[in-house]
């Protein structure tokens, strides 16, 4: 397992590094002068040549880029352009509110994958399979951003049940989870569903029926928690899904977390901010996968990575 | 399930191709004496805050819609599967070089790096596409790889080789069509994938930008008028759901008929 631990780790550090690499080239992609697109056509040359100096693109390629990395080492991801805040505390200011929200979207894609998949994988073919495999496929087809202004409509404004947007009690959250979670449940139950199947193919499952065990039993004590190991690891993986899905999320009820930070900062022509937001979260997302296959490793002993 | 999705797809491209003739308003043509007006008759899908006719804008947004992924799926595909092909045929560095790449794009999760490069290049149709496409080929290319490294050791291609056959023979004739039936589910299904990024930058106001008529856009500006008109959200929305439902149906459809492993038997 130690050899497996430092090996994946040792796999982690290149990624991370190309990940940086690309975040860092980034403001480079800017057709023309970063620094007028940043400021605007009208900014005075002078304003243009200090910002330039400032973001010290007026550096050779390589400086910048080492400045670049040694500055994410030590925890330094440059200031905003429009607040002159420190990128890095912007962002830890608004991970509490990522965190919570991605939280409650999968406590809510958990609660209803699991069951939905059980139910069609032990009824496969009949038409609550039907049903349910259908109910996921729509869950998948239909994007967020339609579905919250959709919950908003009738919980919201409609029946007044719900606050349309902010973030404060308990209530605030529930419409940015459901909405946030619906395509995560859809994808678990699929997965749920799959994986049952697989297990219940399985002789053991058979040779527990018949040594009596009720179907249910042969299910859920046997089949389900063996097919409970790619369920979890897809958990782990959609993590990136459920960040990506947050900055839409985000955006439309007006949460205040790392995701609408990066579209305001899009807004603004902040790209220290924008590369600083990309950046936590491509790192958050490969400290996920990483956990997640450590994981898969603990749990599954069949698994040998060397 | 998947005559259902060819159904719903087929439809979309007949109303994509024929339905700007049908219909008897312009998509950009105004009323602004009637506009934020709910569905009638007249205006099955109502008017816009500009006046402008909903279903007809809706219908010229398929053709967006559709182009943007038939663009995507074209290029990330032909990417993919020649990058992945040579990784698996040639091992080695190349293997190498290109894997340590697919490794890094998809160490951004889904939509971000899309938003990251459009954020940098500036919102506009071509910019979604070149944003969506240079990501897209990452699933076509490991996928396609992994289907070769299998493919490079079956005897027929052991045979083309000992025959004397150039390797871009072996590649083109006998290797790259024994992955295609994945490569051809994992496109229907990118297609569903590609028309709601679109609909997803488009709606961050990252995409497609106004006049043009994109369904993410309609939704964008549907936002603002969420308590007086609804029908603004509902109807953009009803077509992206639909349309990628489609794409997902066939693609699961041709999946069941291409890989036996999914028929099983009941408990």
């Amino acid at each position: 397992m130690l050899r497996y631990l430092v090996r994946r780790l040792a796999l982690t550090i290149p990624v991370l590094l190309g990940v940086a690499t690309l975040v860092f080239a980034l403001i480079h992609f800017i057709p023309g002068d970063p620094a007028q697109a940043m400021l605007g056509e009208t900014a005075a040359e002078e304003d243009v040549e200090a910002l330039r100096r400032r973001l010290g693109l007026d550096r050779p390629l390589l400086e910048q880029y080492g400045v670049f990395l040694s500055g994410i080492a030590r925890g330094d991801l440059g200031t905003s352009l429009r607040t002159n805040e420190p990128v890095a505390q912007a962002i830890l200011d608004r991970v509490p509110a990522t965190l919570e929200l991605a939280a409650a979207a999968m406590f809510v894609a958990i609660g209803v994958a699991i069951p939905l998949g059980i139910i069609a994988a032990v009824g496969r073919g009949t038409s609550v399979d039907h049903l349910a495999t259908t109910l996921a496929l729509m869950g998948i087809s239909v994007p967020n951003f339609w579905l919250g202004p959709l919950l908003a409509i009738v919980f919201a404004v409609e029946l007044g049940w719900l606050p349309v947007s902010g973030r404060g009690t308990p209530a605030h959250l529930v419409l940015p989870a459901v909405s946030l979670g619906a395509a995560l449940a859809a994808i678990l139950a699929r997965m749920t569903r799959a994986s049952l199947l697989e297990e219940l193919r399985e002789p053991y499952v058979q040779a527990a029926r018949a040594r009596g065990a009720s179907r249910a039993r042969a299910v859920l004590r046997h089949a389900f928690r063996n097919s409970l190991i790619p369920v979890v690891t897809l958990i782990g993986l959609q993590f990136g899904a459920v960040l990506t899905g947050a900055v839409i999320t985000e955006t439309i009820f007006a949460w205040p977390g790392i995701g609408r930070l990066l579209i305001q900062s899009i807004g603004f022509r902040d790209y220290p901010l924008v590369q600083g937001c990309i950046l936590f979260i491509a790192v958050t997302y490969v400290g996920m996968n990483l956990l997640t296959d450590l994981v898969y490793g603990v749990l599954d002993p069949r698994i040998r990575y060397d | 399930m998947a005559r259902a999705g060819a159904f719903i797809v087929l439809l979309a491209v007949v109303a994509a191709v024929v339905g700007p003739w049908v219909v008897p308003f312009d998509p950009a043509a105004q009323q602004l004496a009637l506009r934020l007006e709910g569905p009638s008759a007249t205006h099955w899908f109502g008017l816009d805050e500009l006046g402008r006719d909903i279903f007809a804008r809706v219908l010229a947004g398929a053709r967006i819609s559709l182009l943007v992924g038939l663009v995507v799926v074209g290029v990330s595909s032909t990417m993919g599967i020649a990058l992945g092909s040579v990784a698996g045929y040639f091992g080695g560095r190349v293997d190498e070089a290109i894997s340590r790449l697919i490794d890094i794009l998809l160490a951004f999760p889904g939509l971000l790096l899309a938003i990251a490069l459009v954020a940098v290049l500036g919102p506009s149709l071509t910019n979604v596409v070149l944003a969506l496409s240079l990501i897209g080929w990452v699933g076509y290319a490991r996928l396609v790889r992994g289907q070769v490294l299998r493919a490079r050791e079956f005897e027929f291609v052991q045979a083309a080789r000992a025959l004397g056959a150039a390797t871009p023979r072996i590649l083109v004739r006998h290797i790259i069509p024994s992955a295609l039936p994945a490569v051809t589910v994992q496109a229907t299904l990118g297609m569903g994938g590609a028309i709601l990024a679109e609909a997803a930058l488009s709606f961050l106001g990252l995409g497609v930008q106004p006049p043009t008529p994109s369904w993410g856009t309609m939704l964008n500006y549907g936002r603002g008028h969420l308590l007086d008109a609804p029908h603004l959200t509902i109807f953009p929305g009803l077509a992206i759901a639909m349309l990628v439902l489609g794409f997902n149906f066939l693609g699961d459809g041709l999946r069941d008929r291409l890989d036996p492993a999914t028929h099983g038997r009941r408990l």
